[in-house]
């Protein structure tokens, strides 16, 4: 298997002011699923559409199959299924008229019947678009990423808005276009999105990567195995997080939002010996709670902030 | 790593039921026309602007603009010492159905001539004779004068030294309607590939359609074409139907050769879509690009001669006015459609037509945004 995707010290400055991409590098493998995770704002729609190369980088390199945008573009786009992070597909035309027209664009497209079969959108064939649901809408714009037959899929935040069986949905599609032998590359900001679907991801913040990965290699590196999160009745000032910090297994704490949060490798050594510093403090334990490290936890340990801020 | 040594094709894994169609290169062109002519068939405002509001216009115009049987002055002449003796001399001349008068004191009187309702005052000036107030900068009041002071002559005993008769023609091919349909034509030619073209891209463009499309290998010339043979496709509708409902309704002669009309028509369509295009080349919302659409075009409506003839501007102006793409065609069609001329003899209008849709296509092709 070779690279599908490679991009080197990619930079994208608007208007001469506002350094969207700064110095970003990628190689995504053949047949991978990989996920660019990172908040709104932070460089992912700017990198996806230099790969797609819908906008010109201010510097950098991009390769896609072996090929450059400058000399390739005509059979680049051939192998390329794009979804943008916000399409409005014309409305008065049937989702079927749609997908016909997206598969007359190229030399060897996909059956239209198959793609409406794979994507559940047969029932609604004849349906105009502007009569369908949200994660309907969101089926059909991958619909008209995969009816060109693609070797690679780019999909610019595809679940973004959609209800949980939607997403769920468009999960098993995306993964069976990868059991196909297609390489996919894929924005989010939902945390158990990148978990589940992405083999590898690069966590990306201010146009930089800050860490990059498979997600259990990114979590037992930056998240910890376990998250002990706790709030005591006293004040946690600076003396009393030394003491958490010497319990027994911890690797790093931090405060947030008025808890006491823990990354533990065991957790059932760990907590004995919490609960016995609290006792010797002589506060109460309000609130308890352990469970496994997340991307979340990857995402807050390495910039001090949450992926979404709501 | 060479692409053809690809491994694994997905469509061959997938093993899809129905064979793969494998597509021609005319096949994005074909499609593109046919989704774009169905969104069209499917907007029922498209059918109506394009269609019905041509026609209501057509209809209007020609009803409130009809050549009267015979034109009617409307004078007042002031009551007073032989006020009753003009009104009576009016009544008993040869001109008496082409004259309304009233009689009225000498204050209404004025107050009516003032606000246009009567052409002519008539005054008796106390000693058998009559004094005019008319209005040199109004035509109907300097005719009604002519017409009055005839008919009060006449009256009176004057006699003519030469005998002479005359007949009144309302000939098609010379009434208002006659002079209306080109001009409506060609404004709707204008109009429908300015908005059909210019506002359509914009709004693609915000809807991030035009970004989706050049995302795939869809050839942007064959996007641009199709959009064009849209119009072009309804343009022959157009042409048709204005052209019909003058023939039906009006009984207009159309002299020259169908095919001329259809062939200028289809010059004026791509220069004007040439002119949406570069109008739509830049804008980010259909807001911005309404406004653009609505300055290029408004000084055409005034000056091109849709409604009324442009040799009532200055002379100093018409050089200009006879510059701009909505004239040559406007002059080109009621040239053939109303005079019968040919191709050949139109061929200065249509150079100004491509040069027009030449240059604002090259301009629009260098600043165009896709994205």
């Amino acid at each position: 298997m070779g690279t599908a995707i490679q991009c080197r010290d990619l930079r994208k400055t608007y208007d001469g002011k506002v350094e969207a991409v700064r110095g970003l590098s990628l190689a995504i493998e053949t047949g991978e699923c990989f996920g660019l995770l990172g908040p709104n704002g932070a460089g992912k729609t700017t990198t996806i559409e230099i790969l797609e190369g819908l906008l010109e980088p201010t510097a950098g390199q991009v390769t896609i199959l072996g090929h450059t945008w400058r000399e390739n573009a005509r059979e680049l786009r051939e192998w390329l299924g794009i979804s943008l992070q916000e399409t409005r597909l014309s409305e008065k035309l049937t989702v079927r008229e749609t997908i016909e027209l997206f598969a007359s664009f190229y030399r060897e497209p996909r059956a239209s019947g198959d793609v409406l079969d794979q994507m559940q959108l047969s029932e609604k064939a004849d349906t105009w678009v502007g009569k369908l649901s949200g994660g309907q809408r969101q089926r059909l714009a991958v619909a008209t990423a995969l009816v060109g037959n693609p070797k690679i899929l780019f999909l610019d935040e595809p679940t973004t808005g959609l209800d949980p069986q939607s997403r769920r949905q468009l999960w098993d599609i995306i993964r069976a276009f990868q059991q196909s032998g297609g390489t996919v590359l894929l924005t989010t900001h939902y945390m158990d999105e990148a978990e589940r679907l992405c083999d590898r991801l690069a966590i990306v913040d201010y146009g930089q990567i800050i860490a990059e990965g498979t997600p259990a290699d990114l979590i037992e590196r930056l998240g910890g195995h376990h998250v002990v999160e706790f709030a005591v009745s006293g004040n946690s000032n600076g003396a009393a997080l030394e003491v958490w910090r010497g319990l027994p297994g911890v690797e790093s704490v931090r405060t947030d939002d008025g808890l006491v949060c823990l990354n533990v490798r065991e957790p059932h050594l760990t907590i004995p010996a919490l609960l016995d510093a609290v006792d010797n403090q002589h506060e109460q334990l309000l609130h308890l709670t352990t469970r496994h490290a997340s991307l979340e936890d990857v995402f807050v340990r390495l910039t001090g902030r949450h992926l979404r801020e709501d | 790593m060479a692409v053809s040594e690809q491994p694994v094709r997905p469509a061959e894994v997938r093993k899809p039921d129905t064979p793969a169609p494998r597509n021609g290169r005319w096949s994005g062109y074909t499609h593109l026309l046919m989704a774009r002519m169905k969104e069209l068939r499917r907007e029922p405002e498209v059918i109506f602007w394009v269609f019905v509001f041509p026609l209501l216009l057509a209809l209007g115009l020609g009803i409130a603009f009809r050549n009267k049987p015979a034109d009617v002055t409307s004078i007042v002449i002031v009551a007073g010492p032989g006020g009753q003796d003009a009104l009576a001399m009016i009544q008993r001349s040869p001109q008496k159905d082409s004259i309304r008068a009233d009689l009225l004191d000498q204050a209404s009187a004025l107050q009516g001539f003032r606000l246009g309702k009567y052409d002519l005052m008539v005054e008796p000036d106390g000693n058998g004779g009559f004094r005019y107030h008319y209005d040199q900068s109004r035509q109907e009041s300097v005719l009604s004068r002519a017409e009055v002071d005839d008919a009060l002559q006449i009256a009176a005993g004057r006699k003519d030294p030469l005998p002479t008769s005359t007949t009144s023609s309302s000939e098609p091919g010379s009434r208002y309607i006659d002079f209306l349909i080109p001009g409506l034509l060609g404004m709707n030619i204008m109009n429908a590939a300015m908005w059909g073209i210019g506002f359509a891209l914009v709004e693609m463009r915000q809807r991030k359609l035009l970004k989706r499309f050049v995302a795939t290998p869809m050839r942007r010339s064959d996007f641009l074409l199709a959009l064009t043979s849209s119009r072009l496709v309804l343009m022959l509708v157009e042409v048709g139907l204005l052209l019909g409902f003058g023939v039906l309704a009006f009984h207009m002669r159309v002299l020259g050769s169908l095919l001329t009309i259809l062939l200028l028509g289809a010059v004026g369509a791509i220069s004007f879509g040439g002119l949406g295009l570069l109008t739509a080349s830049r804008a980010q919302k259909i807001e911005s690009v309404s406004g653009l659409i609505n300055v290029v075009m408004m000084p055409m409506w005034v000056f091109s001669g849709v409604f009324f003839s442009y040799e009532r501007f200055p002379a100093m102006i018409q050089p200009f006015i006879k510059a701009l793409p909505l004239t040559a065609l406007n002059d080109a069609l009621r040239a053939t459609i109303l005079q019968g001329a040919s191709l050949g003899s139109q061929a200065g209008r249509l150079l100004i037509l491509v040069v027009w849709g030449g240059i604002s296509f090259v301009l629009a092709l260098r600043w165009f945004r896709w994205t």
